[in-house]
């Protein structure tokens, strides 16, 4: 009985309009970019020629790629990304567990102070700071160098602090305190025992903080301004402007190269980054 | 253990050595990084910046102390109060993107084939990188590009499709629509993390009592995500007054697309009017503060006889705690 009831004809309209939305909502996210790699794989000639819309003749042109990469310098732009991403991940994870450790076991009483800090810290809108942090930045002649960019980067944030507090809260205290009978110090609580444990948060709040990482350009082109030689990803895409502006089929290729390691990390990390996304949602 | 606590007067190496002294030397060592990276580029400049508002001045050279001049300038230059205008483009487009999110994220978290994939398309926008996002979107509103081809299949005219960068009768919505473009996906997801939060038998409950799906989202649903999209409202005010990416890698701020920060933006950094620039930033800033804090008053006032919100609780019960406040 209850079967049949689910192929009425309203239930049937309903489901249809669903899907149709659903299928419009999706058309319209992945159009701007189905139309950017259909462009990356046109030559000079069929891009000037044909409708933007018009697949290419041949999906295998992988010139414009090569163009991109060259013309952006992109070989070396992967390289200093890597190089930033491997010490800011290291480093933010390394001083927010630590300091997710510090006010999650030892109750202190400035504890609610520091987190509010980095709470009203999330507040303060990054690009308006920039003005005064600039000062700072040529004060201690971090200006255009990678480790400068590097340690302005790293500074934990209030969101991995929550991450890694919450997952301290289900690690029973019982774990520390049998080791302290073993005779363990504090910190080999903390590098032996607990953080094995914290791996899930780790990896969820590095996928989270490496894509942001990765796609930062305000403060790059703002600190690292020799793009020869320190240009990120994201800033390397840059040279694209100016006389190569409205060469779309090279611009495009360059553009889908940048965002090939954010599609991979996506599709093998699906389920962190969304977890990542919504713990946020806790937070709120 | 007990060592520490029978003998008080040691030396400080062996109170460094004692449980205490570790713990101190740990509470020490593991904060002092953090904190200090957090004082440095985040307080120190924040002071300086508050400093930097009450001067008129450069990067290098001169100051000259102008108290509120600055001030009184960013409420009477028409570029920064036309800046602000714009920020009303931006609030109707969140309001937007959040109604959009919502009714997405309903439909993923319910069962639908295919979800997976609906949700990875229509989340992936968010992961790319703000200059990339600047070409795709210059590419795609280009004269006879992408956009007007579509159109076209539609059956529009060429002729009578505006330029959707420089006509300033819709330059502004094409911005604002490529920023709901971007951040739709991660609104749905934080919903869909919300919904799925909320208690399976709810749901069971509430099929068996007949109540079709329409009504389990007024009914269920929103209640349990109410925090959450409530937050996400006031945050978008916050956000539509900083709206930055779009129109800096877009259109760079021509055309009447200035927004707020784009302008202090050039107000920084080409004029180098450092003061100015950072008055502005104060007074967003107090703009921001303004909200969070009766974002904060809103929900204290809200949720006053509610401890949590796990939609764990049963709606009847909650329903009928409110009706009791209610007549007090």
């Amino acid at each position: 009985m209850k079967r049949r009831k689910q192929y009425s004809p309203k239930k049937v309209i309903i489901t249809i309009l669903k899907y149709l939305s659903l299928l419009f909502v999706a058309f319209c996210a992945i159009l701007p970019l189905v139309s950017c790699v259909v462009t990356a794989f046109k030559t000079e000639e069929e891009y000037n020629s044909t409708s933007v819309m018009t697949m290419p003749s041949n999906w295998l042109n992988f010139s414009n790629f090569i163009e991109a990469f060259q013309k952006a310098n992109m070989g070396r732009a992967f390289l200093n990304s890597l190089v930033i991403l491997i010490f800011v991940l290291a480093g933010s994870i390394i001083i927010g567990t630590q300091l997710a450790y510090v006010l999650n076991r030892f109750k202190l009483p400035g504890n609610g102070l520091i987190r509010n800090l980095f709470t009203f810290a999330a507040l303060l809108p990054g690009i308006a700071m920039q003005v005064a942090v600039y000062q700072i930045m040529t004060d201690l002649h971090f200006v255009n160098t990678m480790y400068g960019y590097i340690i302005m980067m790293m500074g934990t944030d209030v969101m991995s602090i929550y991450i890694f507090i919450q997952y301290f809260e289900n690690l029973p205290v019982s774990l520390d305190e049998s080791a302290i009978i073993d005779g363990a110090s504090y910190f080999t609580i903390y590098r032996k025992i607990l953080l094995p444990l914290l791996k899930p948060a780790i990896v969820t709040s590095a996928i989270l903080k490496a894509v942001g990482v990765y796609n930062e350009y305000y403060c790059a082109n703002l600190y690292l301004q020799d793009r020869t030689k320190l240009g990120t990803v994201a800033t390397s895409l840059l040279s694209f402007t100016g006389p190569m502006g409205s060469k779309y089929n090279m611009i495009c290729a360059g553009v889908i190269v940048s965002m090939l390691p954010a599609l991979i990390v996506f599709l093998v990390c699906q389920k962190q980054i969304y977890n990542g996304i919504a713990a946020g949602a806790v937070k709120g | 253990m007990t060592e520490v606590s029978v003998k008080q007067k040691k030396s400080f190496s062996q109170w460094l050595h004692s449980r205490q002294g570790q713990r101190a030397v740990i509470i020490f060592a593991f904060s002092i990084i953090p904190l200090l990276l957090l004082f440095v580029f985040t307080y120190l400049p924040f002071g300086e910046m508050v400093g930097f508002s009450f001067y008129k001045m450069k990067y290098a050279g001169k100051r000259v102390f102008v108290g509120l001049a600055n001030y009184k300038a960013v409420f009477s230059r028409d570029d920064i109060v036309g800046a602000l205008k714009l920020s009303l483009y931006y609030m109707v487009g969140s309001v937007v993107q959040i109604a959009l999110a919502l009714y997405l994220a309903t439909i993923l978290s319910l069962k639908v084939k295919g979800a997976n994939a609906f949700k990875g398309v229509m989340f992936f926008p968010y992961l790319i990188n703000g200059i990339a996002i600047g070409f795709i979107f210059k590419f795609f509103f280009t004269r006879g590009f992408v956009f007007d081809s579509v159109l076209q299949w539609c059956g529009f005219q060429l002729d009578n499709l505006p330029y959707w960068l420089k006509d300033q009768s819709v330059n502004n919505w094409s911005l604002v629509g490529t920023s709901v473009w971007r951040y739709f996906g991660q609104n749905m997801i934080l919903f869909i993390g919300a919904i799925m939060s909320v208690d399976d038998t709810l749901y069971e409950a509430a099929d068996i009592d007949g109540a079709n799906k329409v009504q389990q989202f007024f009914h269920i649903i929103l209640p349990s995500i109410r925090t959450i999209v409530t937050l996400n409202v006031i945050l978008s005010i916050t956000g539509a007054l900083s709206a930055f990416e779009a129109p800096y890698v877009i259109t760079g701020g021509a055309n009447g697309t200035g927004t707020y920060f784009v302008v202090m933006n050039s107000i920084a950094h080409t004029s180098q009017k450092v003061g100015l620039a950072s008055a502005m930033a104060v007074v967003l800033l107090l703009i921001i503060f303004a909200c969070t804090i009766l974002q904060k008053l809103f929900f204290k006032y809200v949720f006053r006889n509610a401890d949590d919100e796990d939609g764990s609780r049963e709606p009847k019960q909650r329903s009928g705690k409110k009706k009791l406040l209610g007549r007090n």
